[in-house]
């Protein structure tokens, strides 16, 4: 099989904005071709996230509209992907199986999405529109609400107290506002503290406003090459050395919602293909949509024992200077999570760590890096582990 | 044998107050709702069955910020049914301000209401509905 590599990536800012969907991807799109040093007749295929362009704008079949947008060939298909959080680490994913199965040697991936232009209610309507629509969504169950009963069950299971739950989730949502402040594109980029987030807005007992990853507007891009191709293009190409992505029923079909069991399973299909471990991660982006969601996430990575994951934002292993930093971007938490751009965006951050060019919030010394992204409730993980040098 | 049990006929059940479900030849699990495997082993021999309309909670949350067109705060709940199969649904006779930790446990009878589909919706829908008993 061949080897593939990620070349140019690049991310428009993330939060609230005015541009179109189109708009946001061709900002990123074309920065992650020209940062390849390649034009845009050279890109074989475009991969393209967006999950609810329909209610955003009243658009559906956008891939070619936004193929259109950055002058891509003719020849090149543009195809829509939709796994919900987790769209653009598919579509990435699938860019680099093509790549490493010889169909394509360059393929641009990546999304967009203006969920905070939706406004809350629709946002949160369309959102729930990833669970099952006969046997959950008519009972109200939110996004928030998922993984507000996964916190209560994490509890009860592993007999922490509320309480002491809580306030453990709330140092998640400080250190990832922490690194948000220090990455210029983050839709929030102000420090908040563990008093803050437990005195928000209830949304979900017991998750508070703060606990929350916002509705963002947004777009990320990468591109995906063969590797002797990207060696001759760019000076530091990053290698993908492992993959994996696993898909699970409705929640009632996963029962125990504090193991994450797609996750199980993508991650050690990665960790296997790249023949390495938990303790080999220098640095991790993870899906923290909301604070229990990082705990469950350091937990079926294998950087913590089950059960034994909940504390480790307070006691400050994740943070930069950590032993394993997690989510120096901001997080979906700080930086924020337009949902089909969402796992592009996960990309652009690790490349450039391990690149080191992520400035104040650089990993010293990252070589190696891991992507995690979740979609819907629990249904779909997609993992990528990415490598400075061969 | 392969024995069907439809998304229109479970809601027919439900409307008549009988929870169906599914039992596997192979494996004896319990599939609800309805499928065309078994949820446990991927068994295609499954059998219909009127469930038992009780279980226990094993989680919940209440909702305060809703989707557009529903009324927060309302209670969410998971129920594992005495069939083994876990379920959604909402939990009604509680004040959800009442809610806490010490309803993890409880055992509840299931019965379920019609559900006004909105715009996006494909027609109503029979959800299920948690009572607490003892």
């Amino acid at each position: 099989m061949r080897k593939a590599a990620i070349l140019g990536v690049a991310m428009t800012p993330f939060g609230i904005s005015d541009k179109t969907n189109l708009e946001l991807f061709s900002d990123a799109g074309l920065d992650a071709i020209v940062h390849s040093n390649l034009e845009p007749g050279d890109i074989q295929a475009l991969f393209f996230g967006n999950c609810l362009g329909a209610f955003e704008e009243g658009q559906l079949h956008m891939a070619p509209f936004a193929h259109s947008a950055i002058g891509l060939s003719m020849s090149a298909p543009a195809v829509r992907f939709e796994c919900a959080c987790a769209t653009a680490t598919v579509a990435i994913r699938q860019a680099i199986q093509m790549v490493q199965g010889g169909m394509y040697d360059v393929v641009l991936a990546g999304g967009t999405e203006r969920a905070a232009a939706m406004g809350t209610p629709l946002a949160t309507r369309t959102f729930a529109m990833a669970s099952q629509a006969q046997y959950e969504t008519p009972t109200g169950i939110t996004f928030p609400g998922v993984f507000a009963m996964a916190a209560n069950l994490y509890s009860y299971k592993y007999g922490i107290s509320l309480d002491e739950l809580k306030r453990h989730l709330a140092e998640v949502a400080v250190k990832n506002h922490f690194h948000g402040a220090k990455n210029p594109k983050a839709h929030f980029q102000k420090e908040i503290t563990v008093e803050k987030v437990l005195s928000g807005m209830m949304v979900a007992d017991p998750l508070q406003l703060l606990d929350c990853c916002p509705f963002s507007d947004g777009a990320a891009a990468v591109v995906v090459a063969e590797a002797d191709k990207a060696r001759n293009l760019m000076k530091k190409p990053i290698y993908v050395v492992g993959t994996g992505q696993a898909s699970a029923g409705p929640l009632y079909v996963q029962q125990d919602l504090t193991r994450v069991k797609a996750r199980e399973v993508a991650v050690k299909m990665a960790y296997d293909e790249a023949g390495l471990t938990p303790g080999d991660i220098d640095v991790c982006e993870l899906h923290d949509c909301f604070t229990i969601a990082e705990v469950l996430a350091v937990e079926s990575l294998g950087f913590y024992p089950f059960g034994q994951g909940y504390d480790a934002a307070t006691r400050g292993e994740t943070r930069l200077g950590g032993k394993i930093v997690v989510n120096p971007s901001g997080g979906l938490k700080a930086k924020g999570h337009p949902i089909g751009a969402t796992g592009a965006a996960q990309v652009t951050e690790i490349v450039e760590q391990l690149r080191g060019e992520a400035g104040e919030r650089q990993v010293d010394g990252a070589k190696i890096g891991l992507v995690d992204t979740l979609g819907g409730d629990l249904g779909t993980v997609c993992n990528l582990i990415l490598r400075e040098g061969k | 044998m392969s024995t069907e049990l439809t998304f229109r006929q479970y809601q027919d059940g439900l409307a008549d107050h009988i929870f169906l479900g599914l039992r596997c030849d192979t494996c004896g699990s319990c599939t609800v709702p309805p499928q065309k495997v078994c949820r446990n082993c991927g068994g295609s021999d499954l059998q219909v069955e009127e469930l038992e309309k009780s279980g226990f909670i094993r989680t919940f949350t209440v909702i305060r910020v809703a989707a557009e067109g529903m009324n927060p705060p309302f209670v969410v709940a998971m129920v594992e049914t005495s069939s083994g199969a876990w379920v959604m649904g909402n939990l009604i006779d509680i004040d959800p301000d009442d809610a806490n930790m010490a309803l993890i446990g409880r055992k509840v009878a299931i019965g379920s209401h019609l559900v006004k589909g909105d715009v996006y919706a494909c027609g109503d829908i029979h959800s299920l509905r948690f009572t607490l008993l003892d």
